[in-house]
């Protein structure tokens, strides 16, 4: 072997060492970054069933949860964020009042991703409504489609953001059913805090499930069913 | 040597509207600006009035472009040569005015700068993503149509270009009424008359806006409008503004008749405030019933009633356009039907809208925008009006 021959040989080993090298963490970082990257299933349907005669007029626990968790001020000027706000409502024929909480629905149907340009708006596998907030261009047109007033629109420059949950100036944001939080495992931070357990999470589909149990058991509502949206959020008591 | 220094002074005034018009652009890019850096927190919209005084503009604009194609379209479809004579002078109207529109619609978004989002990621189910295409078709037909109508080798496409304009400008049209009439949960929105109400409303707006310009250029080209030509189309702006006033009509009458939109009626047309008042005075007043007395009174013959209706047409338009769609967001939705509600988030309440200075500087860029194009378009192209001696036909 000549000379050169041996030295374009180390030439080329020290490369491929030092490319390695370089590489490599930005992979591992990658890679922990991405987190667990197993799919949501179509399997799965999330849901909520609220029973409002356990929710408590006057009590905004689930509200200042979300707020929390999220990272939203808590403000309510008509510029600000609202994912969840408590609703009193009264009927007007008979003067029952009733306190419950409203948030994204999450509709099987939702008329936010129908009318989205950019498909920003969209439905998970498991039925969770979201939107991507890279391809929001901030029109609008899904808060004047939602028939719940579910979403906001970011009006003010953030700060101090939750690194679970990122936002943007210009773009739309909506109750997510805490999706970080449920590809974690854990439940949606609304229905861990009420104390009355007014919120009952859990999947739709799983006939064995506590919350498919209980609507098989009780009277529950679809807010505006007559949009025939089929909502994840069910109401009990309404 | 008279006449040359007229010309040096008319020259100059070119350039002072021009400049003029550059200076309310600017505006509009301030605002646009101070948007983009404070957000959306500067304008009057909030989460509950979510669209405002840019789309009053933006749709107005836009429904008028489409409109003003009537010229050209009765012109170059069923043959008239006095309104053939026209057409290059409406197309360009056109596209001056879907440019204006348009560069309010874009600009008042969230993220402005994402526009190559829009442009590349479209949801087919969306009314918004098919008028993206059919914004850009248009553009882009108008645009075929001008050729060959002024270029003499193109002249044999005219009849199949203006067709096919023809044909577009219904659809769009009709696109801009669904991104209302798709909004089945809001009660000012959710109804199939819209699609029809913008189509006719676009005849009465267009025309007016041509009525305008046409009676200014001929005025700076010290030309006098054959009056029996004047005559025909005055009575047509009267013809589209009885029939837009029946639109409007009908679509409010059926609301009256659906006993669950009474509550949103009364709203917009006795006690919402400022709503009705825009509605009466602004729209029908205004907007209507002065314009047609101007147009069909015998007494009031003469140039100045046509350019004030047709004035009266546009402003009338806006004050329509503000109660529609502001108006329409401003009533409270009604989430639970049968049910007095209240909330941290005006759920219940009649929502605030203050439109704000930076909304109405973005507003009239896009009508300077409009009038720029027309004006430097009109300057060094030939888009005057060549009429044969008029014989109605």
């Amino acid at each position: 072997m000549s000379e050169i021959d041996s030295q374009r040989r180390q030439f080329l080993k020290t490369s491929a060492g030092a490319a390695a090298i370089a590489i490599a963490p930005g992979m591992m970082l990658f890679q922990t970054a991405r987190g667990d990257t197993q799919a949501a299933s179509s399997k799965v349907r999330w849901g909520m069933l609220i029973d409002t005669a356990q929710c408590k007029e006057g009590c905004n626990d689930c509200v200042n949860a979300c707020n929390r968790e999220n990272g939203l001020s808590g403000k309510t000027g008509p510029t600000d964020s609202q994912w969840i706000r408590k609703i009193e409502i009264k009927d007007v024929s008979s003067g029952r009042e009733l306190s419950l909480p409203m948030m994204c629905q999450h509709c099987e149907h939702p008329p936010c991703v129908d009318v989205c340009p950019t498909n920003a708006s969209f439905k998970r596998a498991d039925g969770i409504v979201l939107v991507d907030r890279h391809r929001c261009i901030g029109c609008r047109y899904c808060m004047m489609a939602c028939p719940y007033k579910a979403r906001s629109f970011v009006h003010e420059p953030l700060q101090d953001q939750n690194p679970d949950v990122p936002r943007g100036k210009g773009t739309v944001e909506a109750c997510s059913l805490c999706v970080h939080r449920i590809d974690k495992g854990q439940i949606p931070a609304c229905a861990e805090a009420c104390q009355n357990k007014a919120i009952l999470f859990g999947d739709l589909n799983d006939a064995n499930s506590e919350i498919a149990k209980k609507i098989r058991s009780v009277a529950s509502v679809q807010i505006r069913a007559d949009l025939q949206l089929n909502t994840g959020v069910r109401y009990q008591g309404l | 040597m008279a006449d040359l220094s007229a010309l040096r002074s008319k020259n100059r005034l070119y350039y002072v509207l021009l400049a003029l018009g550059g200076l309310v652009v600017l505006g509009g890019a301030y605002a646009v600006h101070m948007m983009e850096h404070y957000g959306h927190v500067i304008s009057g919209m909030n989460n509950q009035v979510v669209w405002g005084m840019p789309h009053v503009f933006a749709i107005f604009l836009i429904v008028a472009a489409s409109g003003v194609l009537n010229v050209a379209s009765i012109g170059s479809v069923f043959g008239k040569a006095m309104y053939k004579a026209r057409a290059p002078l409406a197309s360009l109207l056109s596209i001056a005015m879907l440019s204006g529109g348009l560069a309010v619609l874009m600009l008042d978004l969230g993220r402005p700068d994402r526009l190559v989002v829009a442009a590349t990621n479209y949801n087919l189910t969306s009314v918004f993503a098919w008028n993206v295409v059919l914004y850009s078709g248009m553009f882009s037909l108008v645009v075929v149509y001008l050729w060959t109508m002024m270029e003499r080798r193109m002249n044999p496409f005219n009849k199949a270009a203006g067709l096919a304009v023809f044909v577009w400008r219904f659809v769009l049209t009709t696109g801009t009424g669904l991104i209302f009439a798709f909004l089945t949960a809001r009660q000012a929105y959710g109804s199939a008359l819209l699609p029809p109400m913008f189509i006719v409303l676009s005849f009465a707006w267009g025309l007016a806006v041509f009525h305008v310009v046409q009676l200014a250029i001929y005025t700076w080209n010290e030309k006098a409008l054959d009056p029996a030509i004047m005559e025909r189309k005055k009575k047509l702006l009267g013809v589209f503004v009885v029939g837009s006033l029946y639109m409007v009509a009908t679509y409010h009458m059926t609301n009256l008749y659906f006993a669950h939109q009474t509550g949103f009626e009364r709203f917009i047309l006795l006690d919402g405030g400022v709503y009705p008042n825009l509605f009466w005075w602004g729209y029908i007043v205004l907007g209507n019933l002065l314009p047609l007395l101007l147009i069909f009174v015998p007494a009031l013959s003469g140039n100045k009633s046509v350019l004030a209706a047709s004035l009266l047409v546009i402003l009338g338009g806006f004050a329509l356009l503000y109660v529609f769609i502001i108006g329409g967001q401003a009533y409270p939705l009604n989430i639970f039907p049968g049910y007095e509600a209240s909330s941290s988030f005006a759920d219940g309440q009649i929502s605030a809208y203050v439109p704000s200075l930076y909304e109405f500087l973005l507003g009239f860029g896009g009508l300077a925008i409009a009038f720029i194009i027309t004006t430097v378009s009109v300057r060094v192209l030939n888009f005057m009006p060549q009429d044969k001696p008029y014989i109605a036909d």
